[in-house]
């Protein structure tokens, strides 16, 4: 009796220590590799919803002549410039917006707004474009009929059909001619071993020391970018739409 | 006299289907060399030779699904994965892409005459990843 009642108080006490190990390493080392590690998932183990992944972009703090994001997105996903704008793929746009009466101007980088309720998920005859359990909307290519109904049913233009035979892809980011493809949030950074690492915009935007964009799980409440959303008031673009948009803006 | 005859027709009948026989066998050439199957790194294959020869096909597209919608990224079964162990390595030393005829994929697939389409889309040499976007 006394050896299972001693047996029962050292348990709690190693479960008392080990949460008290695991806050201390969240708390001492916010927003470094330790979070990531905290949240790191096994790479056998399915996503689930416990995530939900976002972005906080800052028009403020954007800078209207700076494309790094862009440049960094097509680094990381391959994306090759083949005739220009009107035919290339652009998985982020920089967008300026002026308000009507004040005429303020906001530049921001717009991109796939990974929805809750995406409309291109809805309209897609296939079931290639799907949501994943962790927010993420993508694009299964190997479905994928290159309809484009899901272009003109996203009321953000973040699709793009991809029109010629492509060569230099880069092996985890596949793609190729007669699919639809937008932002996947550098869902092959997010999936890493070690846990989740910034898509490449965040990291490229950090690296002008701009920082407009914070890349984080809106599910976990002590997540920068989190309280950040606490701290500020944010907003979707287009609201009215009800999609509940996984990347949020500031300024705008 | 009448046995002659029906010699000699016999005969011509031989020789004609000697010819056409031949004919067939010309055109359709000698059989292709086995494709080289053991330019591979490492000493084993993730399953038995003659395993992964009828299999292979299964697991990627079953780890294809596994991965593309539930973020599975085991490395196993992974198309990833072969390409980083059967490499061919060209005339310059790097390794050879889809459109090589020795390529690992292609040379076996020739040879068993199935079109895969899986290099449209996916990388078909190993590529290391750009230098991280940082400061």
């Amino acid at each position: 009796m006394s050896t299972n009642e001693s047996k029962d108080t050292n348990n709690n006490r190693r479960q008392f220590l080990g949460a008290a190990v695991a806050t201390a390493a969240v708390t001492l080392a916010p927003g470094v590799k330790v979070i990531g590690l905290a949240q790191a998932k096994p790479l056998d183990q399915p996503v689930s919803d416990k995530n939900r992944w976002g972005l906080l972009i800052d028009s403020n703090k954007c800078s209207s002549g700076c494309s790094s994001c862009v440049d960094a997105c097509a680094t990381e996903n391959g994306i090759e410039k083949i005739h220009g704008p009107e035919t290339d793929p652009q998985w982020i746009r920089k967008v300026t917006v002026r308000h009507k009466e004040s005429g303020k101007e906001s530049s921001l980088p717009l991109m796939c707004q990974h929805c809750e309720n995406p409309p291109c998920v809805d309209v897609c005859p296939t079931g290639a474009s799907f949501r994943r359990e962790d927010g993420i909307v993508l694009v299964d290519r190997h479905t994928c009929i290159g309809c484009r109904y899901c272009m003109m049913a996203c009321p953000y233009k973040a699709r793009s059909f991809v029109h010629e035979e492509l060569t230099n892809q880069v092996e985890y980011v596949p793609r190729g001619k007669g699919c639809v493809e937008s932002c996947t949030l550098c869902v092959q950074r997010i999936d890493e071993v070690n846990g989740p690492r910034d898509p490449a915009c965040v990291e490229a935007c950090a690296g002008e020391n701009h920082n407009a964009i914070i890349f984080g799980d809106l599910n976990d409440k002590y997540s920068d970018i989190s309280q950040e959303m606490r701290s500020y008031q944010t907003r979707q673009l287009r609201a009215d739409l009800d999609l509940n948009t996984g990347v949020r803006y500031r300024g705008v | 006299m009448i046995g002659d005859q029906s010699m000699s027709k016999f005969l011509t009948i031989l020789a004609t289907l000697t010819v056409l026989l031949i004919g067939s066998t010309v055109s359709a050439g000698t059989p292709k060399p086995l494709p080289n199957l053991d330019d591979v790194k490492g000493d084993k294959c993730v399953a038995p030779k003659d395993v992964i020869r009828v299999e292979h096909k299964y697991y990627l597209l079953h780890q294809r699904d596994e991965t593309m919608r539930k973020g599975i990224r085991t490395k196993e079964h992974s198309l990833k994965n072969c390409i980083n162990c059967h490499i061919v390595k060209g005339d310059n030393g790097k390794p050879v892409t889809i459109k090589d005829d020795r390529h690992f994929c292609k040379s076996c697939h020739t040879y068993a005459s199935v079109q895969i389409d899986c290099f449209q889309c996916h990388a078909s040499k190993p590529s290391p990843r750009p230098a991280a976007v940082e400061k």
